[in-house]
This record gives C-alpha cells, structure tokens and sequence, in this order.
C-alpha cells in the first residue's frame, strides 16, 4: 500500500513545474514534494499563512504549523500572512496547482472529499476555496476504495465543487478530465485497459497516444 | 493614555451568557490559552463561538468545548476534536453542539468584511454545493459567485507574539492566520499576549494589528509545550 501511495506521489510529481506555486492536501499529496524532479524548485504554499513552506521539523518551533497541524520549516525566501490574505492568494488564481485527495469524483470533474453524511463531518476546511481557486486541480487517490468504485458517472456525496477537477492519479492510471469526459492517457505496467475500465465507474475514452505509466 | 493591561480574569469579567466571540488560530497555533482558561474560569455557557477550527481536546477553543459551555460553532474544519462529533450526535439537549461549517477562505473573508464595513462579497467558493443552499448566486461577467454576508461579535480573543501598551501587535510565524481580521471586528478586542513592551519599542513596520483595535491587553502567555 505504502509503494502503491509512493508511485501515486512520483507520478503527480511530473506534473510540477519548476517555480510552481503548489498547495498539496494532507496525506498522499503531502509525499509528492519528495519526488520533484532534478531541477525543479517549487514554491509550496500553506493555507494557515506560509509562502515557501520547507518539510516537516525535527526539531520544531512551535509557532510554525502547516495545515496539517504538524511542526514544519520555512525556506530561506519565505513569507508569513494572515488567512484572508492566504486565501485571496488562493482564489485569486496565484496557485498553479494544487493536489488532492478524493472520497469520489466523476466524468464531469466534479469533486467530493469534505463530507459523508451522518458518518464523517470534519468540515471542509480549505479545501473548496483551494480547488475552485487553483489554476490546475489534480486528484491523487488508490483508484478504489476497497474495490468499489470512487470514478464515478456522477458523485453521489455532496460535493466540494463542480467541474474543477482536471487530472486524475491513481497507481493504476493517469486521466485527464475533458469537455467530452474523462482520457483514459497512461496505464501502469501491472494493469490492463480493461483493469482500469472495470476499476471505474463510468465510460472513460482512451487516448489514440496511450502511454505506458511515467515513473 | 488609557491603560489596557490587566489580568485574564478582569479582562473576560464582562463576557456573559450567550456571548459571541472570535477566537484566533488555527488548530490553537495562535490562540491564546490565557484568555480561554480565564473563560473557563468564568464558566459562562450558551456561547457561540467563531474559529478556524475546533482545536484539541485539552488545548484553544477544545477546552470550552469540553466544558460545555459552547451552544453554536461556526468555523472551517473540526474533524480534529472528536468531541465535536459526539456532542453535535449526543440527545442530552444541555450538552449539544450546533455546528456551522463555513470553508476557510469565505470564513477569513467573512470576519475582514465584518471588520471592514463591507456589506458581503461575492466568492466562487461553494458555488453548486450545499454551501451555497439559501444564498443568492450573482453572475458576474459570466461567472457565478455567492453572496456571503460579513460576521461580527461581541468579542475577539487575540494572540499576540509581542505587543506594546498601546495594543499594538506583532505575530510571530503562523500563529498570524485569523488574528488580524478578528481584532477588527468584535466590540470588545482582547490581546492574550507573550511579551508587554513600551510605546515605541516596535518597529511600526513590523506591527500587523494596531492598538486602535485593542481594547484590553494581557501578558503571560506562553508558547504551547510539546
């Protein structure tokens, strides 16, 4: 489980440019910031007021939390603010990506992940401010939960936000989100195209320049 | 110039029964201890609560909660304190918790209108979600946002990293996130700070809130202890 998560990490790493301004939730999407590629430098924001947040302290000051509520450092060059600045950085289109998991999402890129009712209500903190604010949205999640579907046709949780999603990483895939729905364009080496159509609930297209899963 | 230091007690002494009140920080990194164990001390009940977060059992705004005396919270994420839950579920009506979930942008961006003097604000955020039930959609130029209204209260609990006898205040890291916007907007704004300097002391660059905002200024917190 812990590769699987770590692979799902690498692949999302790809996805950064250097000098990227990126949010990563909790989690999984935290991994991602130990894979970046040589050469690319990426500047992490924090939703609790860090521009340029460093990794989890060792040896901690305590007034430097990430989002997480874990002890963390900040690099040389970085900024502290106050939440509504952080979020008028965050709506205001200043993050160029942000990485997320997911309880579902469908074809139509819309996403649920703060809410199940009457079981889980944690809230949905900062997370439908970061994906309708960010400029690319990518999901970063196993692509089952225990075998039932979480790529849906339609979510049926209630949603943090409509049509925001614009890729989808799992450890068996890479999915674009498209007008005409969702681009089936990598597959991992341990799967077929079949494995990942019956491993999603809805019809996904696949792409003519279909890849084997980058690591 | 009016003194504002006092002690916790004398500082919350004028809080009552169902009392509105913003309490700076974010999971209590940036909240001040000092001023929520005078309250607890006081032991008023029925209040609503406006934060971040629920905090911890044992630590920021989970210490009212535990002690019952918080009828209403409005904040972003709670999923930290899972006493939260069980009070929102339990049937003993003296104990229950309402709970109002706002996402943490519009919530930051809510508390600075009511500060302010803005009327509300359009924000994408929420928008085709349960968020935006009973709330007016306005398209603007083609995109449709939701019309949040800006939220005061009777009182604000700051946490300040050093402050001068004035009131004016400095944050140290990211104990910054809702502290400012909060300072200007409750009736009643109380500074729970580590360090008291004289007037002057500060670099006016350096100072966030100023001590127009503050109304009651007290010394002694202390950073939290891991």
């Amino acid at each position: 489980m812990a590769d699987l998560k770590e692979r799902i990490a690498r692949r999302v790493a790809l996805e950064l440019h250097d000098g990227d301004v990126v949010n990563l939730g909790i989690g999984l999407p935290t991994m991602v910031a130990n894979f970046l590629p040589e050469g690319v430098d990426i500047v992490l924001q924090s939703e609790n007021g860090i521009m340029g947040m460093g990794c989890e302290a060792t040896s901690p000051d305590v007034d430097i939390i990430n989002a997480g509520a874990q002890y963390v450092t900040i690099n040389p060059g970085a900024q502290y603010f106050d939440s509504s600045t952080s979020f008028g950085i965050i709506r205001g289109g200043h993050v160029d990506a942000t990485v997320l998991g997911a309880l579902e999402v469908d074809r139509e890129g819309n996403l649920a992940n703060w809410i199940i009712p009457g079981k889980m209500v944690p809230g949905m903190g900062g997370a439908m401010d970061l994906v309708v604010g960010a400029k690319k949205v990518i999901i970063a999640m196993l692509h089952t939960q225990k075998g039932s579907h979480k790529i849906l046709e339609k979510c049926t949780l209630p949603l943090t936000a409509v049509k925001v999603v614009d890729m989808i990483i799992t450890e068996m895939a890479v999915m674009e989100v498209t007008p005409e729905g969702l681009l089936l364009k990598e597959v991992h080496p341990d799967y077929s195209v079949q494995d990942v159509k019956d491993a999603t609930g809805c019809k996904i297209m696949v792409s003519e320049d279909l890849k084997e899963m980058i690591q | 110039m009016k003194n504002k230091i006092m002690e916790a007690d004398a500082a919350v002494a004028k809080i009552a029964d169902g009392a509105s009140i913003m309490v700076g920080g974010f999971m209590a990194c940036g909240t001040p201890e000092i001023l929520i164990d005078a309250l607890v001390r006081r032991n008023v009940k029925n209040l609503t609560i406006i934060c971040n977060d629920a905090g911890v059992p044992g630590r920021g705004v989970g210490k009212l909660i535990s002690n019952g005396q918080v009828k209403t919270l409005i904040a972003s994420h709670v999923g930290l304190n899972p006493e939260v839950a069980e009070r929102m579920n339990t049937t003993n009506e003296e104990e229950k918790l309402e709970c109002i979930l706002v996402p943490q942008g519009t919530l930051a961006e809510r508390v600075r209108a009511g500060g302010a003097g803005l009327g509300g604000f359009l924000t994408p955020t929420g928008v085709g979600t349960i968020v935006a039930e009973g709330k007016q959609v306005i398209n603007m130029n083609g995109r449709d946002y939701l019309l949040e209204e800006p939220i005061r209260a009777d009182v604000a609990f700051i946490r300040g990293s050093v402050t001068d006898t004035f009131g004016n205040t400095i944050y140290n890291a990211t104990t910054r996130t809702f502290n400012p916007m909060m300072a200007t907007a409750a009736d009643y704004v109380i500074v729970g700070t580590c360090e008291i300097v004289e007037v002057g002391q500060l670099d006016p660059n350096h100072v966030v809130t100023s001590g127009i905002f503050v109304d009651a200024i007290v010394g002694g917190e202390v950073q939290w202890q891991i």
